[in-house]
């Protein structure tokens, strides 16, 4: 009863409910940094530890950024300056305050810019998770990958015209987090700052098949296609199917 | 290399004489690489590119100096067919699968805008073989949806190319369907012909085997397996079959530019009836080849090819695997109307048999889910069309009519009316051997199918109530009786 009820709480307090996501490693996509096994070769399948951390149980809805852009003005489609969003910002939305009906309230809040989206997520005392907190909580210690990946792959099978489900219908993981995968796309913290393997960083070869060289699984389409997606984006780009979460670090 | 060389088909020839001042002209530049000479050539003007779908090809170019020509391509993904009865969600360049033609001129300078929709869910980007440079355009063109990206480039080397989404996870990009053709006009246009046509392969994989009604998710293992359900041209099957045929006249000359999108296979690409005049091969413009059969046409690669057309009839445009052809898809007809040449050809269009001597058994892929059985006669006859157009049509043709001299046909056919038993055994059990239809005599193989009782039970009742038939309703019972009579014979 006490837990639940600090669990309240906390809501009261951040304006979504968090699950904390508890530490454990994970093989990154993309390697961070190149690390050589004993034989002096590439070793594209070291894990690395990740800190337990807080994250948004689901993508914040339409209606939680209303509240945000109630407090924050500046953040409105009439306010917000270019270099902050682009021309799409909140296109789906009738007016500044107006996101549609009772169930647009419900769906993930997309087209937002990742400035937006870090400013929201500072509003409530949290951040963007990173890269590697958001693809660590999607792992979820490996638990049903391949159900996982098929169902990835099935949703960029859909077309992006149908509209949102709510933020509360996606299945929960392991870890009791909703909606990682087929609903949309997440922003990262460091969306920008992986786009691929160290060796090809900057180097224009993410395309192609270029791409496979430095991915720890190159038949793990559902990945690459989350890391093409953060390659092509810039902070301040918005698109109809991009949202995001916001997280907290443990101290 | 000299000019000649480069330009060495037998029209041409004709008028080296004319022509011998223009040569010696040329051949004072001749000793610059051909490609430095596009790289200078001077650029007047700027045009809009006109772009068209498949198979229509954007009109020759007629200009004779080089202009800066703007592209904007627009990505889509939509849901399209790619069967009767089977959707899929197509990742596009301009709406439709292959992409638009794009036509330029050797010397060229093109602004390329790509425009990635806001309604599509993915990143995308473009590699055009046409382009010298890094990722062919794709280095500088990943565009998140709702973006425009803008690269430019010179044609530096005269050809047909594939252009193709480049964006990683690439194989599931041009699997979905992301590719088209760019040509670049050589200096000295080919000669020009009565139609142009454009012709694309491409593999398709779908979660649901061959046939599977409904929407068919992507499934990455069978394109890792490369093994794919669907091998299509144009985009879906039956594109260019029936209505869709490319029409033609005898007397006319054809030039088909053909891509192989793949992501996967290669095409052994063939038309049926048909000896190319001239084929430049892996769209070269260089180094033409004549009287080919088959020429292939890798994935990520593509051919010109040209015949002119001496007497009227289908002809079958076909991916030489014959698998693909006959039960993935890979078929294109070309419908030519004229007066028979008798001495070219006798009258019956007599193709070779495609099918190996002997009644092999030929299996179709079955979902594994079975559909739910007809609740009425016109259900079944409903069903059974597409069990028809899936496995029967190849050879017995859209309206039941046959190939005379090959296959018998089905519409008024006295040897099918006569006995409907002896129409599910053969169904059941093949067919090898000399019979009488209609008075006229047919030798061939039909193999033995292993088709469910439903779906026999379907076709056959399909068969029988088009194209002036008895209309006898076949029902499962019937099918599974004869099966098992077939099972004790043995």
């Amino acid at each position: 009863m006490a837990s639940s009820c600090l669990a309240g709480l906390a809501v009261a307090a951040s304006g979504a409910e968090t699950v904390r996501v508890p530490a454990g490693t994970y093989v990154p996509f993309y390697a961070r940094e190149s690390v050589k096994t004993a034989r002096g070769q590439e070793d594209l399948h070291r894990p690395i530890s990740v800190a337990s951390f807080a994250l948004d149980r689901r993508p914040v809805t339409n209606r939680e950024y209303q509240l945000f852009l109630r407090a924050h003005p500046e953040w409105r489609k009439s306010a917000v300056k270019p270099i902050f969003a682009d021309a799409h910002y909140l296109a789906h939305w009738r007016s500044d305050l107006d996101f549609g009906d009772d169930a647009d309230a419900e769906r993930p809040v997309t087209n937002v810019s990742w400035f937006a989206a870090e400013a929201y997520c500072r509003a409530q005392g949290k951040e963007l998770p990173t890269t590697d907190q958001w693809e660590y909580a999607l792992a979820d210690n490996g638990r049903d990958r391949d159900a996982l990946r098929q169902r990835i792959l099935t949703w960029y099978g859909e077309s992006g015209a149908h509209e949102l489900p709510a933020a509360k219908s996606g299945v929960a993981n392991g870890f009791g987090v909703q909606g990682l995968a087929g609903h949309v796309w997440e922003w990262t913290l460091d969306f920008n700052s992986l786009m691929s393997g160290p060796d090809l960083r900057g180097s224009g070869q993410q395309f192609c098949g270029g791409a496979s060289l430095g991915a720890s699984d190159p038949n793990d389409y559902a990945s690459f296609m989350r890391y093409s997606m953060r390659a092509s984006l810039k902070a301040s780009y918005t698109t109809k199917l991009l949202g995001f979460r916001c997280a907290r670090n443990e101290p | 290399m000299s000019f000649a060389a480069r330009y060495d088909y037998p029209l041409f020839r004709r008028f080296m004489f004319l022509s011998l001042a223009a040569v010696v002209l040329w051949c004072a530049r001749a000793h610059a690489d051909p490609r430095d000479v596009n790289v200078n050539a001077p650029i007047k003007g700027q045009e809009t590119a006109l772009l068209t779908y498949a198979p229509d090809v954007p009109p020759p170019i007629a200009r004779t100096y080089s202009t800066k020509v703007v592209i904007h391509l627009e990505v889509k993904e939509v849901e399209g067919r790619l069967a009767d009865g089977v959707s899929y969600t197509f990742w596009t360049f301009g709406g439709k699968v292959p992409g638009k033609f794009i036509r330029v001129r050797e010397g060229d300078l093109v602004e390329f805008h790509l425009d990635n929709h806001p309604d599509n869910k993915m990143p995308h980007n473009i590699d055009l073989h046409a382009v010298i440079g890094q990722g062919g355009g794709a280095a500088s063109s990943l565009t998140a949806p709702g973006h425009s990206s803008v690269f430019s480039f010179k044609a530096l080397v005269p050809g047909l190319y594939v252009y193709h989404c480049a964006t990683a996870p690439v194989a599931m990009h041009v699997g979905n369907g992301m590719y088209g053709l760019i040509y670049v006009q050589p200096r000295k246009a080919l000669p020009k012909v009565t139609h142009e046509y454009y012709v694309m392969q491409g593999d398709f994989y779908t979660k649901g085997a061959n046939g599977q009604q409904g929407l068919q998710p992507f499934s990455m293992e069978k394109a890792l397996a490369e093994k794919p359900e669907y091998v299509v041209f144009n985009g879906s099957v039956g594109a260019l079959t029936g209505a869709n045929a490319l029409p033609a006249k005898v007397g006319d000359t054809i030039r088909l530019f053909v891509g192989n999108g793949g992501p996967n296979l290669t095409s052994s690409f063939h038309v049926i009836g048909e000896i190319f005049d001239t084929v430049w091969p892996e769209g070269n413009t260089s180094t033409p080849a004549h009287d080919v059969q088959t020429t292939m046409i890798p994935a990520g690669g593509a051919a010109i090819v040209e015949f002119k057309i001496n007497v009227p009839g289908t002809f079958l445009i076909v991916d030489h695997s014959l698998a693909r052809a006959f039960n993935r898809g890979a078929l294109a007809q070309l419908k030519a109307t004229g007066p028979e040449n008798k001495l070219v050809y006798s009258g019956k269009i007599s193709d070779e048999v495609y099918l190996p001597e002997g009644t092999g058994i030929r299996v179709t892929e079955q979902p594994s889910g079975l559909p739910a059985p007809a609740a009425s006669k016109a259900e079944r006859v409903k069903l059974g069309e597409i069990v028809f157009k899936t496995n029967c049509m190849a050879c017995h043709q859209e309206n039941g009519q046959g190939i005379p001299g090959a296959f018998p046909p089905l519409a008024m056919s006295d040897y099918l009316n006569s006995d409907k038993t002896r129409a599910i055994r053969t169904v059941l059990g093949g067919r090898q051997g000399v019979l009488t239809v209609n008075g006229a005599k047919y030798d061939g193989v039909m193999p033995a199918w292993t088709l469910t009782d439903e779906d026999i039970a379907n076709v056959l009742s399909y068969i029988y109530g088009n194209w002036g038939n008895s209309g006898f309703e076949v029902t499962p019972t019937e099918v599974k009786a004869a099966r098992s009579e077939a099972a004790n014979a043995k």
